[in-house]
């Protein structure tokens, strides 16, 4: 099964976050790294989402769908910090 | 800047195709008409969802293909293993329903006032979002300087082909042939590689900003060849996609 990134499931992480997530900024637990979910390594096979970190392969996010509900573990991540406003690069 | 509608939640919908066109003998986009659309961005995804008679359900996201503004378009690669695209490329027709979701995605976007220059990297199919970001520029009356890479097998693999030979407002379009080239072909050959990348690219001192649309490979080769050239990271933005995606 070839890897996505983190652009792929930005519906799955609205269902789950209410919101648009793709753009937020993870930090892997294990090797600290800190980038946007975008970039991100996933593995999606339904019924199952695996997100990964792109560093240090640790497994940061899985999420299920069964019965009508979508099953959430986060241990992998240290955090996650989602912009007030959607990014702009630039300032102005 | 112009913003979508910001919704609590993202509901599925019954879209109507509008059209079906092929692009090359693998790909096709699909205009829809969609009953609540709140408007994208370039760069944007949605969300397909095919049902089967017994219930069994696949989901894929694809890039949209148009500019803000223009009726909700995506281009799909068939990819012979895959259980959603043969669908769409092969049987799908004008005037059928298709269920969706979307927009979706925050990240691989581009708005006229996030500036440039613009280094747009595809590779295959990596291409639609970056079409529908050369459209919006084109639509927006955008003045920054953009040129597109475009990897692709070979000639008649590349997608758009009339639409960017017709280029866009002063937009140059490089094509790199990595399987086979055409008699007489004076463009590049084979892959991506830090030579054509330093050619390509804008010197990292005009503070370009970089998007790569590919297969996974690509993406992680165009990335870190843009790095090496000293573009800061956060100026890269990439999305990838495997023979899964579906895309």
């Amino acid at each position: 099964m070839d890897a996505l990134d983190g652009n792929a499931i930005g519906g799955l992480l609205i269902d789950v976050f209410g919101t648009e997530m793709t753009a937020a900024r993870s930090t892997c637990a294990t090797c600290g790294d800190s980038r946007p979910i975008a970039e991100l390594v996933v593995y999606r096979q339904a019924p199952g989402t695996v997100v990964r970190c792109r560093i240090c392969g640790s497994v940061l996010m899985v999420f299920v769908r069964a019965h009508g509900a979508i099953g959430t573990d986060l241990t992998g991540l240290a955090s996650l910090s989602r912009p007030d406003r959607p990014l702009s690069r630039r300032p102005g | 800047m112009e913003r979508t509608a910001v919704r609590g939640r993202l509901t599925w919908q019954v879209a109507t195709v509008t059209s079906v066109t092929r692009e090359t003998d693998s790909v096709v986009t699909i205009e829809l008409d969609p009953p609540d659309w709140p408007g994208h961005r370039a760069g944007q995804h949605l969300d397909v969802r095919l049902t089967a008679d017994d219930g069994y359900t696949a989901e894929r996201s694809y890039s949209i293909a148009s500019a803000p503004g223009e009726p909700v378009a995506i281009t799909v690669e068939r990819l012979e293993s895959g259980e959603v695209s043969p669908y769409l490329t092969r049987e799908l027709r004008a005037g059928d329903e298709l269920e969706l979701r979307g927009p979706i995605g925050g990240y691989f976007v581009w708005e006229p006032a996030d500036g440039g220059p613009l280094i747009l990297l595809a590779g295959g199919s990596g291409v639609v979002p970056l079409r529908a970001i050369l459209r919006h520029r084109r639509r927006s009356g955008s003045q920054v300087p953009a040129r597109l890479l475009y990897s692709a097998r070979t000639l008649p693999d590349v997608i758009y082909r009339g639409e960017l030979d017709q280029g866009y407002d002063r937009a140059q379009i490089i094509y790199t042939l990595t399987r086979s080239q055409p008699p007489g072909w004076t463009g590049h050959t084979g892959r991506i590689d830090q030579a054509l990348l330093a050619e390509a690219a804008w010197a990292a001192e005009a503070n370009p900003l970089a998007f790569i649309c590919g297969p996974t490979s690509f993406v992680e080769t165009a990335a870190a060849g843009l790095v090496g050239l000293g573009y800061p990271p956060e100026q890269v933005k990439t999305e990838r996609f495997g023979a899964t995606a579906g895309r």
